[in-house]
Protein backbone atom coordinates (compact mmCIF):
# COMPACT_ATOMS: atom_id res chain seq x y z
CA UNK A 1 0.00 0.00 0.00
CA UNK A 2 1.59 3.38 -0.89
CA UNK A 3 0.52 6.42 0.72
CA UNK A 4 1.13 9.95 -0.63
CA UNK A 5 2.02 12.53 1.50
CA UNK A 6 4.33 15.25 0.28
CA UNK A 7 4.48 16.73 3.74
CA UNK A 8 7.27 18.80 4.61
CA UNK A 9 9.61 17.09 6.61
CA UNK A 10 11.19 20.07 8.18
CA UNK A 11 7.18 21.49 9.54
CA UNK A 12 7.60 21.17 13.06
CA UNK A 13 10.92 23.85 12.58
CA UNK A 14 8.28 26.13 10.36
CA UNK A 15 5.15 25.83 12.41
CA UNK A 16 7.61 26.42 15.53
CA UNK A 17 9.58 29.89 13.30
CA UNK A 18 5.93 30.83 12.51
CA UNK A 19 5.01 31.41 15.75
CA UNK A 20 8.79 33.25 16.40
CA UNK A 21 7.66 35.58 13.43
CA UNK A 22 4.42 36.31 15.07
CA UNK A 23 6.08 37.12 18.35
CA UNK A 24 8.88 39.76 17.02
CA UNK A 25 6.16 41.15 14.88
CA UNK A 26 3.74 41.52 17.54
CA UNK A 27 6.61 42.69 20.11
CA UNK A 28 8.10 45.33 17.63
CA UNK A 29 11.19 43.31 17.35
CA UNK A 30 14.38 43.11 14.75
CA UNK A 31 15.44 39.76 14.56
CA UNK A 32 18.59 38.54 13.02
CA UNK A 33 20.01 35.37 12.18
CA UNK A 34 23.66 35.29 11.91
CA UNK A 35 25.44 32.62 10.05
CA UNK A 36 29.18 31.85 9.37
CA UNK A 37 31.85 29.86 9.60
CA UNK A 38 33.66 28.98 12.98
CA UNK A 39 36.45 32.01 13.34
CA UNK A 40 34.82 34.89 11.36
CA UNK A 41 34.58 37.13 13.71
CA UNK A 42 30.88 36.91 14.52
CA UNK A 43 31.30 37.73 18.05
CA UNK A 44 33.44 40.46 18.02
CA UNK A 45 31.19 41.58 15.02
CA UNK A 46 28.33 41.61 17.53
CA UNK A 47 30.27 43.01 20.92
CA UNK A 48 31.19 45.92 18.95
CA UNK A 49 27.93 46.76 17.34
CA UNK A 50 26.04 46.58 21.04
CA UNK A 51 29.22 48.92 22.23
CA UNK A 52 28.95 51.81 19.40
CA UNK A 53 25.30 51.60 19.39
CA UNK A 54 24.79 51.77 23.20
CA UNK A 55 22.56 54.89 23.00
CA UNK A 56 20.53 53.89 19.62
CA UNK A 57 19.49 50.08 19.49
CA UNK A 58 19.11 48.03 22.39
CA UNK A 59 20.36 44.54 21.25
CA UNK A 60 19.59 41.37 22.96
CA UNK A 61 21.43 38.20 22.04
CA UNK A 62 20.84 34.59 21.78
CA UNK A 63 24.54 32.90 21.70
CA UNK A 64 24.46 29.50 19.83
CA UNK A 65 27.58 27.02 20.71
CA UNK A 66 27.74 23.10 20.99
CA UNK A 67 29.71 23.74 23.98
CA UNK A 68 30.91 26.69 26.31
CA UNK A 69 29.60 30.05 27.15
CA UNK A 70 32.65 32.06 26.30
CA UNK A 71 30.13 33.90 23.43
CA UNK A 72 27.24 34.45 25.94
CA UNK A 73 30.04 35.96 28.37
CA UNK A 74 31.81 38.61 25.69
CA UNK A 75 28.17 39.98 24.49
CA UNK A 76 27.05 40.64 28.50
CA UNK A 77 30.94 41.93 28.69
CA UNK A 78 30.42 44.85 26.32
CA UNK A 79 26.84 45.82 27.91
CA UNK A 80 24.32 43.33 26.73
CA UNK A 81 22.02 40.40 27.91
CA UNK A 82 22.78 37.38 26.78
CA UNK A 83 21.61 33.65 26.26
CA UNK A 84 23.94 30.85 25.73
CA UNK A 85 22.11 27.85 23.95
CA UNK A 86 24.42 24.59 24.37
CA UNK A 87 23.53 22.09 21.50
CA UNK A 88 25.30 19.28 22.57
CA UNK A 89 26.79 18.39 19.29
CA UNK A 90 24.08 19.42 17.08
CA UNK A 91 25.71 22.06 14.67
CA UNK A 92 22.22 24.15 14.12
CA UNK A 93 19.90 25.95 15.72
CA UNK A 94 16.21 25.29 15.63
CA UNK A 95 13.10 27.50 15.83
CA UNK A 96 11.92 25.23 19.61
CA UNK A 97 14.97 26.42 21.05
CA UNK A 98 14.70 29.88 19.80
CA UNK A 99 10.95 30.13 21.17
CA UNK A 100 12.56 28.44 24.60
CA UNK A 101 15.45 30.98 24.47
CA UNK A 102 13.55 34.24 24.19
CA UNK A 103 11.58 33.49 27.23
CA UNK A 104 15.30 33.65 29.13
CA UNK A 105 15.53 37.32 27.33
CA UNK A 106 14.26 40.89 28.63
CA UNK A 107 12.69 41.13 25.43
CA UNK A 108 10.08 44.05 26.50
CA UNK A 109 13.22 46.27 26.90
CA UNK A 110 15.23 45.28 23.70
CA UNK A 111 14.76 46.54 19.96
CA UNK A 112 16.47 44.10 18.17
CA UNK A 113 17.18 40.26 18.99
CA UNK A 114 20.50 38.98 17.49
CA UNK A 115 20.71 34.83 17.05
CA UNK A 116 24.61 34.04 16.66
CA UNK A 117 23.92 30.50 15.26
CA UNK A 118 26.44 27.64 15.73
CA UNK A 119 29.46 28.00 13.40
CA UNK A 120 29.16 26.23 10.31
CA UNK A 121 28.02 27.41 6.44
CA UNK A 122 25.78 23.70 5.83
CA UNK A 123 23.25 23.47 8.06
CA UNK A 124 22.21 26.10 9.84
CA UNK A 125 21.09 27.49 6.00
CA UNK A 126 17.91 24.72 5.99
CA UNK A 127 16.56 25.77 9.44
CA UNK A 128 14.27 28.96 9.50
CA UNK A 129 13.89 30.51 13.28
CA UNK A 130 11.85 33.08 12.44
CA UNK A 131 14.44 35.93 12.12
CA UNK A 132 13.18 39.24 9.76
CA UNK A 133 16.37 39.23 8.50
CA UNK A 134 19.50 36.85 7.68
CA UNK A 135 22.93 38.30 8.25
CA UNK A 136 25.68 35.77 6.67
CA UNK A 137 29.45 36.64 7.73
CA UNK A 138 32.63 35.56 5.63
CA UNK A 139 36.01 36.75 6.81
CA UNK A 140 38.94 37.40 4.56
CA UNK A 141 41.15 34.78 5.84
CA UNK A 142 38.63 32.04 5.09
CA UNK A 143 39.55 32.60 1.21
CA UNK A 144 37.48 33.87 -1.34
CA UNK A 145 36.54 29.84 -2.73
CA UNK A 146 33.58 30.28 0.72
CA UNK A 147 30.67 31.83 -1.60
CA UNK A 148 30.84 28.66 -4.10
CA UNK A 149 31.70 26.02 -1.75
CA UNK A 150 28.37 26.90 0.46
CA UNK A 151 25.83 28.42 -2.25
CA UNK A 152 23.02 27.35 0.14
CA UNK A 153 23.85 30.03 3.05
CA UNK A 154 25.22 32.65 0.50
CA UNK A 155 21.77 32.48 -1.18
CA UNK A 156 19.22 33.40 1.52
CA UNK A 157 21.22 35.94 2.95
CA UNK A 158 20.16 39.64 3.36
CA UNK A 159 23.38 40.86 3.50
CA UNK A 160 26.81 39.65 3.66
CA UNK A 161 29.13 41.18 5.92
CA UNK A 162 33.20 40.83 4.45
CA UNK A 163 34.65 41.03 7.99
CA UNK A 164 38.16 41.70 8.81
CA UNK A 165 38.65 43.26 5.30
CA UNK A 166 42.23 44.89 7.31
CA UNK A 167 43.51 41.90 6.67
CA UNK A 168 43.24 42.16 2.61
CA UNK A 169 46.85 43.11 2.04
CA UNK A 170 48.16 40.33 4.21
CA UNK A 171 46.14 37.59 2.09
CA UNK A 172 44.70 35.98 -1.55
CA UNK A 173 41.62 37.23 -1.10
CA UNK A 174 39.80 38.09 -4.87
CA UNK A 175 37.25 40.81 -3.20
CA UNK A 176 35.57 40.85 -6.83
CA UNK A 177 35.23 37.99 -7.21
CA UNK A 178 33.40 37.33 -4.14
CA UNK A 179 30.95 39.97 -5.14
CA UNK A 180 30.77 38.26 -8.37
CA UNK A 181 29.88 35.03 -6.88
CA UNK A 182 27.63 36.51 -4.18
CA UNK A 183 25.62 38.56 -6.34
CA UNK A 184 25.19 35.57 -8.96
CA UNK A 185 23.24 33.26 -6.46
CA UNK A 186 21.81 36.23 -4.27
CA UNK A 187 21.31 39.23 -6.82
CA UNK A 188 19.43 41.06 -4.21
CA UNK A 189 21.34 40.75 -1.06
CA UNK A 190 23.22 43.57 0.53
CA UNK A 191 27.46 43.53 0.79
CA UNK A 192 29.06 45.34 2.84
CA UNK A 193 33.27 45.24 3.68
CA UNK A 194 34.02 46.14 7.57
CA UNK A 195 36.41 45.26 10.28
CA UNK A 196 35.08 44.55 13.33
CA UNK A 197 38.20 45.26 15.01
CA UNK A 198 39.75 48.62 13.09
CA UNK A 199 36.15 50.14 13.03
CA UNK A 200 36.32 50.37 9.14
CA UNK A 201 32.57 49.90 7.44
CA UNK A 202 31.30 49.27 10.66
CA UNK A 203 29.14 52.60 9.79
CA UNK A 204 27.81 51.32 6.75
CA UNK A 205 26.58 48.05 8.57
CA UNK A 206 25.22 50.05 11.18
CA UNK A 207 23.55 52.26 9.41
CA UNK A 208 21.91 49.09 7.34
CA UNK A 209 20.69 47.83 10.63
CA UNK A 210 19.23 50.86 11.27
CA UNK A 211 17.38 51.01 8.28
CA UNK A 212 16.05 47.33 8.42
CA UNK A 213 14.79 48.09 12.12
CA UNK A 214 12.61 51.18 11.15
CA UNK A 215 11.24 48.99 8.59
CA UNK A 216 10.56 46.22 10.95
CA UNK A 217 8.58 48.72 13.68
CA UNK B 1 25.21 17.20 9.52
CA UNK B 2 22.14 18.21 9.34
CA UNK B 3 21.13 14.78 7.41
CA UNK B 4 20.25 13.83 11.45
CA UNK B 5 17.97 16.89 12.04
CA UNK B 6 16.35 15.70 8.76
CA UNK B 7 16.23 11.63 9.37
CA UNK B 8 14.51 12.60 12.57
CA UNK B 9 11.62 13.89 11.13
CA UNK B 10 11.28 11.36 8.44
CA UNK B 11 11.10 9.06 10.81
CA UNK B 12 8.74 10.03 13.40
CA UNK B 13 6.50 10.88 10.04
CA UNK B 14 6.58 7.67 8.80
CA UNK B 15 5.87 5.90 12.41
CA UNK B 16 2.64 7.92 13.03
CA UNK B 17 1.76 6.88 9.16
CA UNK B 18 2.58 2.95 9.89
CA UNK B 19 0.86 3.28 13.48
CA UNK B 20 -2.20 5.56 11.26
CA UNK B 21 -2.58 2.44 8.88
CA UNK B 22 -1.92 -0.34 11.15
CA UNK B 23 0.83 -1.66 9.07
CA UNK B 24 4.75 -2.37 8.71
CA UNK B 25 6.93 0.50 6.66
CA UNK B 26 8.56 -0.77 3.95
CA UNK B 27 9.85 2.19 1.98
CA UNK B 28 9.88 5.81 1.20
CA UNK B 29 10.60 8.63 -0.96
CA UNK B 30 11.80 11.91 -0.42
CA UNK B 31 12.53 14.99 -2.10
CA UNK B 32 14.57 17.55 -1.88
CA UNK B 33 16.34 20.74 -3.35
CA UNK B 34 19.99 21.60 -4.58
CA UNK B 35 20.18 24.08 -1.83
CA UNK B 36 19.33 21.46 0.66
CA UNK B 37 22.91 20.44 0.20
CA UNK B 38 21.41 16.94 1.23
CA UNK B 39 24.21 14.07 0.89
CA UNK B 40 23.02 10.38 0.04
CA UNK B 41 25.92 8.97 2.19
CA UNK B 42 25.19 10.72 4.84
CA UNK B 43 21.46 10.39 5.37
CA UNK B 44 21.57 6.92 4.61
CA UNK B 45 23.51 6.70 7.24
CA UNK B 46 21.41 9.24 9.33
CA UNK B 47 17.71 7.36 8.90
CA UNK B 48 19.42 3.87 9.68
CA UNK B 49 20.58 5.51 12.80
CA UNK B 50 17.46 6.76 13.67
CA UNK B 51 15.63 3.63 12.72
CA UNK B 52 17.26 1.23 14.88
CA UNK B 53 15.13 -0.77 17.30
CA UNK B 54 11.93 1.12 15.62
CA UNK B 55 9.48 -0.26 13.08
CA UNK B 56 11.42 1.43 10.14
CA UNK B 57 14.92 -0.01 10.72
CA UNK B 58 15.46 -2.53 8.09
CA UNK B 59 13.22 0.05 5.59
CA UNK B 60 14.29 1.46 1.94
CA UNK B 61 14.64 5.15 1.67
CA UNK B 62 15.03 6.77 -1.38
CA UNK B 63 16.11 10.73 -2.06
CA UNK B 64 15.28 12.51 -4.74
CA UNK B 65 17.07 15.50 -6.11
CA UNK B 66 14.84 17.69 -7.79
CA UNK B 67 16.89 20.23 -10.59
CA UNK B 68 17.22 23.39 -10.08
CA UNK B 69 15.77 25.11 -13.58
CA UNK B 70 17.25 28.67 -14.24
CA UNK B 71 17.60 31.11 -17.26
CA UNK B 72 20.38 32.16 -19.09
CA UNK B 73 19.75 35.75 -19.46
CA UNK B 74 22.59 36.32 -22.06
CA UNK B 75 21.90 33.61 -24.34
CA UNK B 76 18.11 32.41 -23.00
CA UNK B 77 19.30 29.11 -22.67
CA UNK B 78 16.85 26.90 -19.87
CA UNK B 79 19.24 24.14 -18.25
CA UNK B 80 19.33 22.47 -14.77
CA UNK B 81 21.78 24.78 -12.72
CA UNK B 82 24.81 23.34 -10.82
CA UNK B 83 25.05 25.58 -7.83
CA UNK B 84 28.91 24.25 -7.32
CA UNK B 85 29.36 25.53 -10.91
CA UNK B 86 27.53 28.64 -10.82
CA UNK B 87 27.70 29.45 -15.03
CA UNK B 88 25.48 28.73 -17.95
CA UNK B 89 25.63 25.45 -19.39
CA UNK B 90 25.35 27.31 -22.68
CA UNK B 91 27.66 30.09 -22.93
CA UNK B 92 29.37 30.17 -19.48
CA UNK B 93 27.56 33.27 -19.04
CA UNK B 94 27.29 34.49 -15.14
CA UNK B 95 24.12 36.17 -16.00
CA UNK B 96 21.13 33.91 -14.86
CA UNK B 97 18.10 33.45 -12.67
CA UNK B 98 16.99 30.55 -11.15
CA UNK B 99 13.38 29.14 -10.23
CA UNK B 100 12.36 28.47 -6.98
CA UNK B 101 14.49 25.26 -5.32
CA UNK B 102 12.51 22.41 -4.33
CA UNK B 103 11.60 22.25 -1.07
CA UNK B 104 12.52 19.37 1.44
CA UNK B 105 9.31 16.88 1.58
CA UNK B 106 8.71 13.23 2.37
CA UNK B 107 6.63 12.73 -0.59
CA UNK B 108 5.19 8.70 0.01
CA UNK B 109 5.94 5.81 2.28
CA UNK B 110 5.29 2.43 1.29
CA UNK B 111 3.14 0.42 3.49
CA UNK B 112 2.38 -3.37 4.16
CA UNK B 113 -0.21 -4.43 6.12
CA UNK B 114 0.14 -7.23 8.37
CA UNK B 115 -0.93 -10.33 7.52
CA UNK B 116 -1.30 -12.61 10.54
CA UNK B 117 -5.50 -13.24 9.23
CA UNK B 118 -4.23 -14.76 5.91
CA UNK B 119 -1.77 -16.91 7.14
CA UNK B 120 -4.45 -18.00 9.92
CA UNK B 121 -7.02 -18.65 6.75
CA UNK B 122 -4.03 -20.56 5.15
CA UNK B 123 -3.68 -22.20 8.09
CA UNK B 124 -7.02 -23.56 8.16
CA UNK B 125 -7.68 -24.32 5.17
CA UNK B 126 -8.69 -28.03 5.22
CA UNK B 127 -6.60 -29.14 2.03
CA UNK B 128 -3.74 -28.51 3.97
CA UNK B 129 -4.76 -30.57 7.07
Amino acid sequence: MKVMLRKKILDKNEQAALQNRGFFSKSGLLCINMISSPGSGKTTLLARTIQDLASKLRIGVIEGDIKTDTDARKIRAAGAPAFQIETEGACHLSAQQIKDALKELPCAKLDVIVIENVGNLVCPSDFDLGEGVRVVVLSVPEGDDKPRKYPGSFSKADVVLVNKIDLLEHVEFDLDKVKRDIRRLNPDGEILQVSARTGQGMQDWYQWLRERKEQSA
Amino acid sequence: MHESAVAQSVLESILAEAEKHNARPKSARISCGQFNALNDEAMQVAFEAAAMDTPCQGMKLAIDHKPLRTLCKSCGQSFDYDIYSGVCTGCGGENIVFEADAPLLLEEIELEQDTPNESDAAKKDPRQE
